[in-house]
């Protein structure tokens, strides 16, 4: 086929040095959207779990329910860490948009800490619930709980390693498009998993608890 | 150390499997001895395995999915053959473990791992071309989600010589799948190699719509798009809106089996009925996926070998658009059983049968095409009428089993395969056989043999006919599925027609490996100096055969609907421009093969819970992901004057044609 015409088309590029950098292409716009339609993707996976919350929350198979083991104190303030930590997130976004590195980079930080509360708080609660005997293994509601609260706490932590990488590439790269575009990119995950807190809090904690 | 891996997991006791693996492994020598014979690693290396050239991607997609098609039909063939031997008391020669596992392995890799590749292949090569696009928007993402599907591939096929494949059927229904009546790995293999290959095609979904929506030329309007790259999108939106339903299934059956979770166990108050609604609300849209472009290359092929534009253009993506939404509310007709209610049976029926309508809209707008046309009778012509006849009759079936109460009767019988096979077969398959025939000399430059690829369909179409036909009235006789042996003398005659008609069916696909081998025999007689070999409408052929690694030196400008023709009409087909632009193209890289071999090595480990190395994995995927994510030397431009000398090239070749 074609590749004494890409061969010597590598061999042509290679002469000419690298001397066009990523960010002269606008695909930023791109990232951005195709990331936005993977988080659908997403939200779609996470509806099925949500689902199958719904059809087996009741299957208790003579163990505990919701009432008995959700503590909504706990939980709430849990849940305050996590959407803290939207906010603190929209202000590195600020930060990064006027440009300024050591901003973004600090509520990047505290953003990472809220987060790590939240996780905190999730695996104490979790740590706490098999130690009493009420683990995933005890009835299909718990096993329902256990696999929806955790794959966000999943997502939560995959979110965290991720910041983790974007504060070393603002503090390494400054803020150069292509860390702006992942940067939003982040966000919207970050927000992405807020809300479908939100969703959890109310259907399984909140209309649990009643 | 390793997990529940022994030798014993090897099974040396089976003659079948061994001289199988034998085979495989010959082969595999001799292919890796002519490779290196012809000094051609590092021509692969560079120029195919880590391309990210949708052109490149997209062939090999195809040669996994006839790689795969013949395993596919291997499994077929056993099974026509076992049940024509084993009837009237005899047990044949496959006892129930290793039929059973047959079963479900030819329903995974024939879904799985031959039409969805065969389409992603053809959906890679065409649409950016098709959309006067330079490539995908994502190209290094193209390239993960193929290494992706390889390394599902790869761990489906070494179920064969390492420990076994499942044994419950391609839908695994829980809790036969369960860990309780599925202690060994079978179920796990199945798990890991869907749930390897379901990320890649939700990968490659959302990578060809931002491509679509993002990268066409920017004179194509939405409502200019060729029909082909409308059908595949809606086949994208599918994908991304039903895999992640299979990847919770899985998900959650996953749980099941590894950590002792009750979703879809007997006892803890699981409910294995809501595995069934999920598989299935992935697995009926999964079937418009695989049918949707097929339409959409019969829509192609018709309105080019009649000369004429398709007849009802905006109906054709209208029609498919509901097709795809109704795809989504149907999912319970395949459980009617289930006891959900006259009420929700009725729903689900009645939807089910609706679909009829846009399907029947898209036949009458093929019929209307070719009404005053001048039909070609070419080989891609041929599997478009097959399929217009063939498909008619499966869809009728399928209206009748939608019928919740004829559906109690023929529930899990024979004619519920028949009329599965009916529909993906004479319809997703013959649409990709026509599309392979149809496009190959775009994407390699010369034509296939017309006399081989005419014998292929004929073999395919009336051993079709004699396969299927008696499973239809072994369904009536009351014959159910998956059996191994039988004892019925009313069945046993209709068992050996089907047996013939498999070989018959093996023959059009002999023939057409025959038609391939041929043609690159001949490929200097049947060249194709054009890029336009059959008069075409769409962009696609508007470029060289093969188009230059940049699809296009300049940016079509769209007219129309059927862009090329009006650009032929105008006389501006192949004017060459003022002046050539810097174009600028993603660089070559490995990181999607790195990444696919991590994920083989990951589902292999998990498989068999050797977790240290399932965690080893997982790190490395993660690592050469950073790696990629910074690396910052993934592009280039292409110079002026080096697209000045390949298009000058291709001018010259047209002046001659």
């Amino acid at each position: 086929m074609t590749s004494h015409v890409i061969q010597s088309h590598v061999a042509h590029a290679a002469a000419h040095g690298h001397d066009h950098e990523h960010e002269h292409h606008d695909s930023g716009g791109s990232t951005v959207f195709g990331f936005w339609l993977y988080l659908m993707t997403d939200c779609i996976l996470f509806a099925s779990v949500f689902a199958t919350y719904a059809v087996l929350f009741m299957n208790t198979a003579g163990g505990v329910s919701g009432r008995d083991i959700f503590e909504l104190d706990f939980v709430l303030v849990e849940t305050f860490a996590l959407l803290l930590s939207s906010i603190t997130y929209g202000f590195a976004m600020i930060a990064a948009h006027k440009g300024n590195k050591g901003g973004a980079t600090r509520w990047l930080l505290a953003t990472f800490l809220l987060g790590a509360v939240f996780i905190s708080m999730e695996v104490y609660e979790f740590h706490h619930l098999v130690a009493a005997g009420h683990g995933p293994s005890s009835s299909a509601f718990l096993s329902a709980f256990f696999a929806l609260v955790g794959m966000h706490g999943l997502h939560v932590a995959a979110g965290m390693l991720w910041m983790i990488v974007m504060i070393v590439e603002v503090n390494r790269r400054g803020l150069a498009p292509r860390t702006m575009t992942r940067l939003t990119c982040l966000s919207l995950f970050w927000h992405f998993l807020d809300i479908v807190w939100i969703c959890v809090f109310t259907v399984v904690y909140l209309m649990g608890a009643l | 150390m390793f997990g529940k891996l022994t030798l014993e997991a090897v099974p040396y006791h089976e003659p079948i499997v061994m001289v199988t693996l034998a085979m495989v492994a010959l082969g595999g020598l001799a292919l890796i001895a002519a490779i290196t014979y012809f000094r051609k690693w590092n021509y692969l290396w560079t120029e195919w395995l880590t391309s990210v050239d949708h052109k490149r991607i997209g062939v090999m997609y195809i040669v996994v999915a006839l790689v795969m098609l013949i395993r596919g039909f291997a499994d077929a063939m056993m099974m026509r053959s076992q049940l024509a031997l084993a009837t009237n008391g005899a047990l044949g020669y496959l006892p129930p473990d290793h039929y059973d596992q047959i079963f479900t392995a030819h329903g995974v890799i024939m879904i799985i791992f031959m039409a969805m590749p065969f389409m992603f292949g053809l959906m890679n090569i065409i649409v950016p071309l098709q959309i006067g696009a330079r490539d995908v928007a994502f190209p290094f993402l193209n390239s993960l989600s193929f290494w992706l599907l390889v390394a599902a591939v790869v761990l489906m096929n070494l179920s064969l010589g390492v420990g076994e494949f499942a044994r419950t059927g391609w839908v695994a229904y829980p809790p036969l799948s369960g860990l309780e009546y599925s202690p060994g790995v079978g179920v796990d293999y199945y798990i890991w190699a869907l749930q390897i290959s379901g990320i890649g095609t939700t990968l490659t979904a959302v990578n060809f719509l931002v491509t679509v929506l993002k990268m066409r030329a920017p004179t194509m309007k939405l409502m200019e798009m060729p029909i082909f790259t409308w059908t595949c999108t809606w086949a994208n939106v599918l994908v991304v809106t039903s895999f992640p339903i299979l990847t919770a299934a899985l998900g959650l059956l996953t749980l099941d089996r590894y950590l002792d979770f009750h979703f879809f166990t007997s006892d803890g108050g699981g409910n294995a009925m809501m595995y069934i609604n999920l598989f299935w609300a992935w697995g009926h849209p999964e079937v418009y996926i695989l049918i949707l472009p097929a339409f959409g290359i019969f829509s192609e092929v018709i309105s080019t070998f009649t000369g004429k534009r398709l007849f009802g253009y905006k109906s054709m993506i209208y029609a498919s658009g509901v097709i795809a939404f109704l795809g989504f509310i149907v999912w319970l007709h395949h459980f009617f059983t289930m006891g959900s209610g006259a009420n929700v049976n009725a729903f689900f029926g009645i939807a089910t049968m609706v679909i009829s309508v846009p399907t029947g809209v898209k036949l009458f707008n093929w019929l209307f095409t070719i009404y005053r046309g001048r039909l070609h009778f070419t080989s891609p012509v041929l599997w478009t009428l097959g399929f217009m006849v063939t498909f008619t009759i499966g869809g009728m079936t399928g209206v009748l089993m939608a019928v919740p109460g004829a559906d109690f009767v023929l529930h899990n019988s024979l004619f519920l395969i028949a009329h599965f096979h009916n529909t993906i077969i004479g319809g997703a398959v013959f649409g990709y056989l026509a599309g392979f025939t149809f496009w190959f000399p775009k994407v390699f430059g010369f034509k296939l043999n017309e006399k081989w690829g005419k014998a292929s369909f004929w073999f395919w179409q009336i051993g079709f006919y004699f396969a299927f036909v008696p499973l239809y009235i072994l369904g009536f006789l009351g014959m159910t599925r998956r059996l191994n042996h039988t004892d019925n003398p009313d069945w046993t005659p209709w068992l050996y027609v089907a047996c013939i008609g498999a070989v018959l069916i093996l023959f059009g696909i002999l023939c057409q490996f025959i038609q391939v081998f041929v043609s690159v025999r001949d490929r200097k007689k049947l060249v194709d100096e054009s890029g336009d070999p059959w008069n075409a409408h769409t962009l696609e052929w508007a470029t060289s055969s093969p188009p230059p690694f940049y699809n296009f030196a300049t940016t079509p400008v769209v007219h129309d609907i059927d862009a090329f023709t009006d650009m032929k009409e105008k006389g501006i087909a192949y004017d060459r421009p003022a002046k050539y632009a810097p174009i600028h193209m993603p660089r070559n890289t490995s990181a999607g093969l790195i990444i696919g071999a991590f994920a083989t090595v990951g589902g292999f480990a998990a498989i068999w819970h050797i977790w240290w190395l399932a965690i080893v994995s997982l790190v490395g995927i993660i690592a050469a992901f950073l790696v990629r994510a910074y690396d910052n030397d993934v592009d280039y431009y292409v110079q002026p004057a080096e697209i000045e000398r390949l298009e000058s090239a291709h001018l010259a070749k047209l002046a001659k044609a």
